[in-house]
């Protein structure tokens, strides 16, 4: 009986579960991971400067193809945290709050991204360089709840206590995403509306689509690469924290009957 | 919970006079606005809605790391959190939020007409404002709370709360000063952002105890 749990243990999500298996896993996809996104970073720039410009736009549309991405890889990010966060109140997985953790910079980098190269493809297409319309507001609001959830997070300098209220949150600035989503469909601003993801299809000429869509999977692919590094990068933190703080009691341990004295 | 409301707003009334900052605080806003844009009674009229609605809004970050820091200096928050079994502890958040709303929202909102006249504001205008404000506060006061839950167990989680805060009420100051400003010019609708508003209250209502409480209970152990 106890056998075949244990068998069926192992094939679940638990299994997944122990940080040095999880580590032995990522460090062989790891390297396949990142040499698909650097390749295909690599086919998506080329097809991005020698796919034909926009008869409005000229060269500046090309800025498209870091902008869409990143701020795709923005909300994507959040939404990995939010499962994540997910993991951590639900099931208690011990990894969810790494991958929170390490989630947070990278989605934050690209919503500054998103902004910036917003902003340097506003000035000569809208004439400015900002304006407070509600997808620039609620891709601004975005931005600053990612600085909040990592101010949260280093403001508590045991991780494992940080965990449940950062999972918290998350799960609460959830809220926004669907807000951020559909802004250019609700109010009828200075943002163009949706003109890939759409009920009846993308209104983008192909030319233009298919670098886009290349870069976009070649930015989500780096993503995760990088949220792998950043999760092993975490978990040899903590494993060196607590073995720090091993060898200390150890220590202590050891000159506490000459203290006594 | 009755129990709990007339308990808090005891000592919100008494200790600390946290009732009387926050009005000094709105009012220090206020009388700063002249200063900076120039005291042009015109501009200030055009602005004072979204003035008042900036100056509440701050006046009530101001005041949110006191709603559960006191309650856990004195070992109450404690007892609080254990008596869930009995009642939900986002009711008890929800009761505390109700308290905490009548002694430092619920001033702020009834000062608030003086101050219009200070901004030269027209009185539909200042009704508006204050309509809003009283519509529009209680969201503050109830995601607020999430946030001070969220820092109860850091020792200076003041400032934090509010860095935490601030994105989840812009929709809440957007859409406030959205109706105030639709009562007084006229192609702009006051009905429609005025009963987001309302929603927005009403959803953080159901939304932020619930989050506070699980955030005390995470917090406690």
């Amino acid at each position: 009986m106890s056998e075949t749990t244990a068998q069926a243990r192992r094939f679940s999500i638990s299994a997944l579960a122990n940080p040095t298996r999880y580590l032995s896993y990522s460090g062989r996809i790891m390297p396949w991971l990142g040499a698909l996104s650097a390749l295909l970073l690599a086919v998506g720039l080329w097809m991005a400067f020698t796919a034909p410009q926009d008869y409005q736009q000229g060269e500046t549309v090309r800025i498209m193809y870091v902008h869409v991405p990143s701020a795709w890889l923005s909300m994507m990010g959040y939404m990995v945290m939010a499962v994540s966060a997910l993991g951590t109140l639900i099931w208690r997985h011990p990894l969810a709050d790494v991958s929170i953790r390490a989630a947070a910079p990278i989605g934050a980098a690209f919503t500054f991204l998103a902004l910036a190269t917003g902003s340097l493809w506003g000035k000569p297409m809208w004439g400015t360089w900002w304006v407070w319309d509600a997808r620039l507001t609620s891709m601004f609001v975005l931005f600053l709840m990612y600085l909040g959830v990592i101010a949260l997070q280093r403001a508590m300098d045991d991780p494992v206590k940080a965990a449940r209220p950062v999972a918290i949150l998350v799960l609460v600035g959830t809220v926004n995403i669907p807000i951020i989503k559909f802004s250019v469909d609700w109010w009828n601003t200075l943002h163009q509306p949706a003109a890939v993801i759409r009920l009846d299809g993308p209104t983008i000429h192909p030319s233009l689509l298919w670098p886009l869509l290349v870069m976009a999977l070649g930015f989500t692919a780096l993503f995760f690469f990088m949220h792998m590094v950043a999760m092993r990068t975490e978990i040899w933190r903590r494993r060196i924290a607590s073995m720090r703080r091993a060898s200390a009691q150890e220590r202590r341990a050891a000159t506490r009957p000459v203290l006594a004295e | 919970m009755t129990a709990l409301i007339l308990r808090d707003i005891r000592i919100g009334v008494r200790a600390g006079g946290g009732m009387l900052i926050g009005i000094l605080f709105f009012l220090a806003v206020i009388a700063v606005v002249p200063f900076a844009v120039g005291p042009d009674l015109n501009l200030l009229a055009r602005i004072g809605p979204a003035i008042l609605w900036i100056g509440a809004l701050l006046a009530s970050l101001l005041g949110l790391d006191r709603l559960f820091q006191a309650d856990r200096e004195d070992g109450s928050l404690d007892l609080m959190v254990m008596a869930g079994h009995d009642q939900p502890l986002s009711l008890t958040v929800f009761a505390k939020c109700v308290a905490h709303w009548l002694t430092t929202g619920l001033p702020l909102v009834v000062v608030s007409p003086a101050l219009g006249l200070l901004m030269n504001m027209e009185p539909a205008a200042i009704l508006a404002t204050s309509l809003t404000l009283l519509a529009g506060t209680p969201a503050v006061t109830f995601i607020g709370a999430t946030g001070a839950a969220l820092a109860v167990a850091l020792p200076r989680g003041g400032l934090l709360v509010s860095v935490m805060v601030l994105p989840f009420v812009i929709p809440v100051l957007i859409f406030g000063v959205m109706a105030a400003y639709g009562a007084v010019e006229d192609p702009a609708p006051f009905t429609q952002p005025f009963l987001l508003l309302c929603a927005l209250t009403l959803f953080f209502a159901a939304l932020g105890p619930l989050a506070a409480g699980a955030a005390l209970k995470a917090a406690s152990d």
